[in-house]
């Protein structure tokens, strides 16, 4: 099967004709820096495009229309207005706190957006403890949150701050506990090794119920992970102005925008990495025919119509559902998902011991 | 020639992970810096006001806050450093057998039995 890493020695190759040695591993280091910046933006104006279009459909409308064929370039637009705004300074704010929060959520989405495999080595970081390395990661986005609702100096945001700290942390629990489900499983933290184990058959359908119960309580914590939907207390704007972020003016609240939007992503891909097969075709075992057809749909098609669709389920979900109060919220964690997936270990421990 | 040699041993997942650290830091502050140099700049002394629908502040914002939010950080905790103490136990609970199953069930069990203890104790009850 094509390995990405031929394209990648490729690549090196050719610098090396022009090249010296430690010029190489500076240019190397750059490009790689260079493409993750630049599909970070690409894919978040993607999804800042399919929200308000499905969003629109959802309600009967058009959504943008103006600007490009479709409206496809109103992100652009957006984009570059969002970039000529003022930024305000506020009086009385913590100047450091307030701008190392941007810093601190701009980070941690990148950080597990590097660590997503798009295709057999095709993957920026590849950790052995992968699944640990994106948990770790992405708590440090609730640490941006508290410091930009408090540095703030502004009630609503410590409001909005402390609400999304309470949720962002207990969500987290059983978003780490359904992901143990898929490493009692497979044996293994690597998210590359994981994505190799389900040639044959998909997580989800190996593991049986646990792991359906535990794709189903991933999709829900995830969600509320992303501060979206019916989980977005955080930033109701008919109760707290616009939550943590509403001191951030310009270019700095679309950076809070760019990384809700891309959490959304980082989300929807590891559940499709972890539970759908990541860039793995579906195959059936007996039917040779079908998996040989499907094998010739390219890995990284296949990755990222799972990712829409549990992309398409999150907006879904968002633009069907009215918003939880703070302890409805909080009771459906601790008092559902999180002994529901306490037993759903337990559960996968003897299902991997007996059966 | 080292270099060369190990070359893919220096594109390590650490420096890549640094790479990627700083593509994001660079990231924040190219376009902070940029949006700084084209947006117009005006002053008035009503603008850096903090926005709480116009009426103007009144007391310190920061001050002390309902504690209800602090007991469910601290059982966050608690249940958090279970999660990091099963996951590497998770990874090759293939090998470890029967035996070993029972020791890590009484560990899991026990904090079962602490989250059915909030629970009565109405912890998890929102007030």
């Amino acid at each position: 099967m094509f390995h990405f890493s031929i394209v990648l020695n490729c690549v090196d190759k050719f610098l090396h004709v022009y090249f010296t040695d430690s010029c190489v591993l500076f240019i190397d280091f750059f490009l790689v820096g260079i493409f993750i910046l630049v599909f970070y933006a690409v894919l978040a104006l993607v999804l800042i495009y399919l929200e308000r279009k499905i969003c629109a459909f959802f309600q009967c409308r058009l959504g943008p229309m103006r600007v490009g064929p479709f409206g496809i370039f109103q992100p652009v637009a957006d984009m570059i207005k969002i970039l000529l705004k003022e930024v305000i300074k506020i009086n009385g704010v913590d100047v450091f706190l307030f701008r190392l929060a941007i810093y601190l959520v701009i980070i941690a989405s990148m950080c597990t957006f590097g660590a997503i495999p798009f295709d057999r080595g095709l993957h920026v970081i590849d950790f052995n403890m992968g699944v640990f390395y994106f948990l770790s990661i992405s708590s440090i986005g609730v640490v941006g949150i508290l410091l930009a609702g408090w540095a703030s100096n502004n009630k609503y945001t410590i409001i909005g701050a402390m609400r999304s700290g309470a949720q962002l942390i207990s969500y987290e629990l059983s978003c780490g506990l359904s992901l143990m489900i898929i490493v009692i499983l497979s044996g293994s933290l690597k998210l590359s090794v994981i994505v190799e184990q389900q040639f044959y058959v998909w997580n989800i359908f190996r593991g049986g119920i646990p792991t359906i119960i535990a794709f189903i309580v991933y999709l829900i914590s995830g969600h509320a992970e992303t501060n979206r939907g019916p989980f977005d207390l955080p930033e109701a704007e008919s109760e707290l102005t616009a939550g943590y972020h509403t001191e951030y003016s310009g270019i700095q609240f679309g950076f809070f925008y760019l990384a809700e939007y891309l959490n959304m992503f980082i989300v929807a891909a590891i559940a499709s990495t972890l539970f759908l097969g990541g860039w793995m075709p579906l195959h059936i075992i007996g039917w040779d025919l079908f998996n040989e057809i499907m094998d010739h749909i390219p890995p990284i098609i296949w990755l990222f119509s799972k990712i829409f669709v549990c992309i398409f389920l999150a907006l879904w979900v968002r633009w069907t559902m009215p918003r939880l109060r703070i302890d409805q919220l909080l009771k459906l964690e601790w008092k559902i998902l999180m002994p529901i997936s306490l037993v759903n270990i337990l559960f996968m421990f003897f299902w991997m011991m007996y059966l | 020639m080292f270099i060369k040699a190990n070359l893919y041993l220096c594109m390590t997942n650490s420096a890549l992970f640094f790479t990627i650290l700083l593509a994001a830091i660079f990231m924040v502050t190219g376009a902070l810096f940029i949006s700084c140099a084209l947006s117009p700049k005006s002053t008035n002394s009503l603008k850096g006001e903090p926005y709480e629908c116009g009426i103007p502040t009144r007391g310190a914002s920061w001050g002390q806050f309902k504690v209800g939010y602090y007991l469910f950080a601290i059982l966050y905790m608690v249940f958090d450093i279970e999660t990091v103490l099963l996951f590497p136990l998770a990874g090759i609970i293939k090998d470890l057998g029967k035996d070993s199953l029972y020791y890590i069930m009484f560990f899991f069990v026990v904090l079962i039995f602490g989250l059915i203890y909030a629970w009565g104790k109405g912890v998890l009850q929102w007030e």
